[in-house]
């Protein structure tokens, strides 16, 4: 068993930073349950957890976000109250969110600038867009002073979050989830960078839920479970993947699903060549082709931003095609409406549940018959046959053991687990011959993730094609028959993923092909 | 160890209790959002009164006075049912808009637009005189509620296919209209100069009670006309539309989140023109019931701003068909009453702050407030 | 009918939406709708004009309108900012609100009589250019040249400084501002508020300069709708704001100069002959409001950018507390 944090004392200086019996509640749920968190000078310390841990909850506590209902911070030894991000801010700690918090329509250096003193009341940019560059260069994050946000990639955008924190001389670093927007070459980028940091004095806390980068990159680990400390300040080479699992998650985690081989039955989507834009008018899709075949799970890997969203709207008919062709059961359905689609046989399970899968004030009933109320036997003529939406209702709740107190009550009230249960259970009740997943277990505790991942697996031998589209690796490589990687609007390459295939090398493809190099280049290199 | 700081200090100190305000997680009991309705009422009443007696009037007479005036005896409270007439129909206009998330501030200009659909049966004319009522009065809903559908389709159309802001568009329409049956009442319709239209013929008008005072002598002098079916059946109709059809449905759907609607697959551009017609039908409809029931004749003054109460009225309701009868009714004594009244201004300043009280106790459904011992866990 | 006249009086009138448009876009610029404009122009309107019947002292009355339609503007935002409310809503019962109080307050104010005005002038060696000069720099209301000023203030204002910076965050990315230290809550306060100042100038500039006297609802006659119209037209942008503003007065002045000639371009004015075609002129204004907007909302469409990001959203932070 790991030893427990009596290790740390060893260190003669005392903690830079120490968080003491942390409490938060917030309506429904206690967050953090008397959390105890350290962190040394000069270490990357990573904090563990899973999907509603509260890893977050305490670090915004710790950058001012939020008031702990009891517990003490002290920096440096002395005691401080943090009544709002500025005063975290110049007590040396400065967050960097999983959502970026930057004003698009505004420039890199309006944003680093935003919130401070300095200047005074004229804007003079051109003077601190030099400064902003000099202080770029120096810790390795390039970025154009003068770009407006929204025109910067996710990983530019994150070196302007770190960048607005160096700059307001931010000796503490706290990263939310800082990987989960990046490719895996970015993030080796990344663990540079912070190693840079390090090295000039900084330090860092590193909130994570993935067990590899944690080993990896972390210097101590502490894992949250459910609001309690399970371990605190281990020395990562202390102790085992397996083990931090079991901290993280109280039991023993099985990392390999139970997949049953299925042949592959005919075709059932077959897209040709797809063009399309995002909002803004950029092109997003620039010539994709895939196909889906029933009892099959597909996979689309790729980070977040390079078309995935959009590929999702022009397939469910959310967003009109520039160019190419859709066929769904041998029909072309591009510019056809949703409901064309709907009534096919094509299920969407969208990457926001709340605000777009469900209809938040509408009951559970009224969400469940969102996709057939204007069919027998909900819909008769004109009229809706409300006492068989209830029964159907009550029967999915009952099927997909929906936690609710019963199906009159408001969508929203709902935990997100149990949101997502009635989306799936919505979209499967229709027997759809395809389904499009994407992101479905985003935000899940591991209990939920599992529950969904056999869900799927139950569809595809069912008969059912799926298209997977995530942004988490891992359930992509255990779930997919075949996974094809998506960059920048266009398909890198396919590959199999059959049982015998030794995963770390798929994993090094497909990373490749993540950030931007073809297939036939990596088989190349490798034959070469 | 040392000692553990206590959370940071709050204002008062050493006071035991700490007030916090933290969104609510369960449904409130039934009956809550019709007591903070009322509790708005209330509040609102006791501000005006304030309001009032700054203004040098005495608010308990004034209320005393207005009660009397309008449900004191069988005349009176006739006389308030017909001020109610054309609420309701606006307020279920109203509603059904809300509902969709549309905003409909145009209901004057609809009512305005029925009112002259309805007149122009006889005055263009589209039937001769001596035509009997069961062919007058059907043909002049028809033509008021399409003339009014019309007047709403025009921002509906806007809104669904270029996203034009419909609360400006719709109130826009206001003005436009008011101009347009001036013209008429001023110039092309007028009777002999006066600023109003010739009276309909007899068998134009809607009939009411007072018609039946032979058979039943206690309807002698009551003015309530036919109208007040067409509101309690349309209250039912959009009732059942709202809870029991597709379109209702849709309708909620697309008012709760645009977004998931389009997801399921639902047209929202439809539903958008669709429900600003019916919606422009039943403020119609009120501007034809007030115009055949009441005044019998085109004229400048039918509207002591109808359009706008109904909107309060809706809300008041919270959309929902059979709150928004109570509302009017209630509604229709303030402005009964509200005519004897000086200043004029009253009864509209009642309103508005009857409808600021409301939207902040809109707060309270939202938001639960707890107050908790400091240091326990609460 | 002398052209220069008209726009020269087109450009007073025009004075009263700059104003009120110019106070709604510092609103909306920071995130929050406020439909009650005509109801504050309308207690603006009011308050000046009593104050100066009352005291005979027009820049009395001035200060008075803009700091009633200040104070009722917070009745607006406390709804909006720390209730959360809907702001539309909220917009509307201001609007009733402030309309229903002027009206009440303000009984028997239509048989006050003349009033002192706010001083008008002419900019010595400006007017005297041509074309513009007579137009813009003769014989206008003070409120007029304050007007002028007024827009490459704003402008620069909210482009160049960091106030206006810190504006800008509050209204497209709230949650980025709080984060930062900004205080989203205090500023959306204060902006309305100028918001509101902004309104009781407007309404002052029509009781005290442009058509002195209190004719209850149809002192504004529906402009406050017509600035609210126009803030899209202007995507939110004092230039645009006054091009819009300065186009509308001269409609409005036109309409109702064209009624008075008996030939128009060489033909018989149908105006003149049928005064009741005037009907149909007053409409102009309103149709004309709507064209402006199908126009404002196309290009947002087009251009894909439009309003400020967060407009009409309440912000809602972590829960913290009392």
């Amino acid at each position: 068993m790991s030893s427990g944090n009596d290790l740390t004392s060893q260190q003669i200086s005392p903690p830079l930073v120490q968080m003491k019996g942390i409490v938060k509640r917030f309506p429904g749920v206690l967050a953090n349950d008397n959390v105890d968190f350290e962190l040394q000078r000069g270490e990357i310390h990573a904090l563990l957890g899973e999907n509603g841990a509260g890893k977050s909850t305490l670090m915004n506590i710790l950058a001012g976000l939020y008031r702990p209902d009891a517990g003490a911070i002290l920096v440096n030894g002395r005691p401080v109250h943090f009544s709002s991000p500025r005063d975290a801010i110049r007590a040396g700690i400065g967050m960097v969110h999983q959502h970026f918090m930057l004003v698009p329509s505004q420039t890199v250096t309006e944003n680093i600038l935003l919130g401070l003193d300095e200047p005074r009341f004229l804007l003079n940019l051109k003077k601190y867009d030099q400064v902003i560059e000099d202080l770029g260069e120096r810790f390795g994050l390039k970025v154009d002073p003068r770009a407006k946000v929204w025109q910067l990639s996710v990983g530019e955008q994150q070196r302007v979050e770190i960048l607005k924190m160096l700059y307001r001389g931010a000796q503490v670093l706290v990263m939310d989830e800082p990987t989960a927007v990046l490719a895996p070459l970015e993030i080796e980028g990344l663990f540079t960078t912070l190693r840079a940091m390090v090295a000039e004095g900084k330090s860092v806390i590193f909130i994570s839920h993935k067990l590899q980068e944690v080993m990896e990159i972390s210097d101590r680990v502490t894992v949250l479970r459910r609001g309690k400390v399970t371990a605190s300040g281990i020395p990562t080479e202390q102790v085992t993947r397996e083990e931090l699992a079991r901290l993280m998650v109280g039991r023993d985690v099985i990392f390999q699903l139970d997949k049953q081989p299925q042949p592959p039955g005919e075709l059932i989507l077959q897209v040709d060549d797809l063009h399309a834009e995002n909002d803004k008018g950029i092109p997003a899709l620039r010539g994709v082709s895939l196909n889906v075949r029933c009892n099959e799970i597909v996979g689309i890997a790729g980070v977040a931003g390079n078309g995935q969203r959009e590929l999702a709207q022009v397939l469910t008919g959310l967003r009109k095609c520039t160019g190419g062709s859709i066929r769904f059961k041998g029909e072309i359905i591009n510019d056809k409406s949703p409901r064309c689609s709907i009534d096919l046989g094509m299920a969407h399970v969208p990457e926001d549940r709340t605000h777009v899968g469900s209809s938040p004030n509408l009951s559970i009933t009224d969400n469940a018959i969102m996709k057939k109320y204007h069919r027998e036997p909900i819909s008769r003529g004109w009229m809706l046959d409300m006492p068989a939406a209830s029964q159907f209702a009550q029967e999915l709740k009952r099927a997909y053991d929906i936690i609710a107190p019963n199906v009159d009550t408001p969508a929203r009230l709902l935990s997100g687990g149990n949101l997502q249960r009635l989306i799936l259970a919505r979209e499967i009740s229709g027997e759809p011959s395809l389904i499009i997943a994407m992101q479905p277990t985003r935000g899940l505790d591991v209990g939920a993730i599992e529950g969904v991942h056999r869900l799927l697996l139950a569809q595809r031998s069912a008969g059912a094609g799926i298209l997977l589209i995530s942004e988490e690796l891992d359930e992509l490589l255990s779930l997919s028959d075949r996974v094809y990687v998506l960059y920048e609007g266009k398909i890198m390459g396919e590959v199999t993923i059959s049982n015998g295939s030794d995963s770390s090398e798929l994993v090094e493809k497909i990373g490749l092909m993540m950030t931007g190099t073809p297939l036939e280049q990596i088989n190349e290199g490798i034959a070469g | 160890m040392t000692e553990i700081a206590s959370s940071p200090p709050t204002r008062v100190r050493g006071f035991p209790y700490r007030i916090r305000i933290e969104p609510r997680i369960t449904q409130p009991p039934r009956w809550y959002p019709l007591a903070v309705s009322l509790g708005a009422i209330v509040v609102s009443l006791l501000i005006g009164g304030v309001i009032l007696s700054l203004a040098g009037g005495n608010p308990v007479a004034t209320y005393a006075h207005i009660a009397r005036a309008s449900f004191g005896d069988a005349g009176v409270f006739s006389d308030t049912m017909v001020k109610a007439i054309p609420l309701i129909l606006i307020g279920l206009a109203c509603s059904v808009a809300f509902r969709m998330g549309l905003w409909n501030i145009g209901a004057e200009g609809q009512f305005f637009l029925g009112a002259f659909g309805a007149s122009a049966v006889i005055l263009t004319p589209i039937l001769p005189p001596d035509t009997s009522p069961w062919i007058f009065i059907p043909v002049m809903m028809l033509v008021g509620m399409a003339a009014g559908a019309i007047w709403g389709f025009v921002p509906g159309l806007l809104k669904a296919k270029l996203n034009v802001n419909e609360i400006i568009t719709t109130l826009m329409m206001n003005y436009i209209a008011i101009r347009l049956v001036d013209y008429f009442i001023y110039a092309k319709w007028s009777e002999s100069g006066f600023q109003m239209s010739p009276m309909f013929p007899r068998s134009a008008w809607l009939p009411r009670l007072s018609d039946f005072a032979e058979q039943v002598p206690a309807f002698r002098g009551l003015t309530t006309h036919l109208g007040l079916v067409f509101g309690l059946v349309a209250a039912v109709i959009v009732y059942l539309i709202l809870y029991r059809s597709r379109m209702g449905y849709e309708i909620r759907l697309i008012g709760d989140n645009p977004r998931a609607a389009e997801y399921a697959g639902l047209n929202i551009t439809r539903n958008t023109v669709l429900v600003m017609m019916i919606s422009g039908a039943l403020a119609g409809l009120a501007g034809m019931s007030e115009i055949t029931g009441v005044v019998h004749r085109l004229q400048g003054s039918i509207s002591p701003g109808y359009g706008f109460t109904g909107i309060i009225i809706a809300w008041l309701a919270k959309l929902n068909p059979f709150a928004v009868i109570i509302v009017s009714i209630l509604f229709g004594a303030l402005i009964l009453a509200g005519r004897q009244i000086q200043p004029s201004g009253i009864p509209k300043m009642i309103q508005g702050i009857i409808l600021v009280c409301l939207i902040a106790s809109d707060f309270l459904l939202r938001y639960q407030i707890r107050i908790v011992r400091r240091g326990e866990e609460a | 009918m002398d052209l220069t006249i008209v726009l020269q009086a087109g450009v007073a009138t025009g004075t009263v939406l700059l104003f009120a448009t110019i106070g709604e876009i510092f609103a909306e610029r920071a995130g929050i709708l406020n439909l009650g404009v005509e109801g504050m122009m309308l207690i603006g309107a009011m308050s000046a004009f009593s104050t100066t019947v009352a005291t005979g002292n027009p820049w009395l009355g001035l200060l008075v309108a803009m700091l009633a339609a200040g104070l009722i503007s917070q009745i607006h935002a406390f709804i909006t900012v720390t209730l959360q409310a809907d702001q539309v809503v909220s917009g509307l019962a201001l609007t009733f609100l402030g309309t229903g109080i002027s009206l009440v307050l303000g009984e028997g104010l239509s048989k006050a009589g003349t009033i002192s005005l706010l001083p008008k002038f002419s900019i010595p060696l400006l007017s005297h250019i041509p074309l513009i000069g007579p137009i813009f720099f003769t014989e206008q209301s003070v409120l007029v040249y304050v007007g002028y000023l007024m827009v490459p203030l704003a402008w620069y204002y909210i482009n160049h400084t960091r106030p206006g910076m810190h504006l800008r965050a509050v209204g497209e990315y709230p949650a980025a501002a709080d984060a930062l230290g900004i205080n989203v809550f205090f500023l959306r306060y204060f902006y309305v508020f100028v918001g509101g100042l902004l309104a009781g100038l407007a309404g002052a500039t029509i009781s005290l300069a442009i058509s002195p006297g209190w004719f209850s609802e149809l002192t504004t006659a529906g402009q406050g709708w017509i600035a609210i119209g126009l803030v899209i037209f202007a995507q939110w942008d004092p230039l645009r704001a006054a091009f819009g503003s300065y186009i509308f007065g001269a409609l409005r002045r036109l309409i109702l100069d064209i009624q008075g000639p008996t030939v128009i371009l060489g033909f018989s004015n149908p105006f003149f002959y049928n005064p009741y075609l005037g009907f149909f002129l007053e409409m102009v204004p309103y149709a004309f409001t709507i064209l402006v907007l199908v126009i404002g909302s196309r290009e947002a469409l087009r251009k894909r950018l439009g309003a400020p990001a967060a407009l009409g959203t309440p912000y809602i932070r972590g829960e913290r507390g009392l």
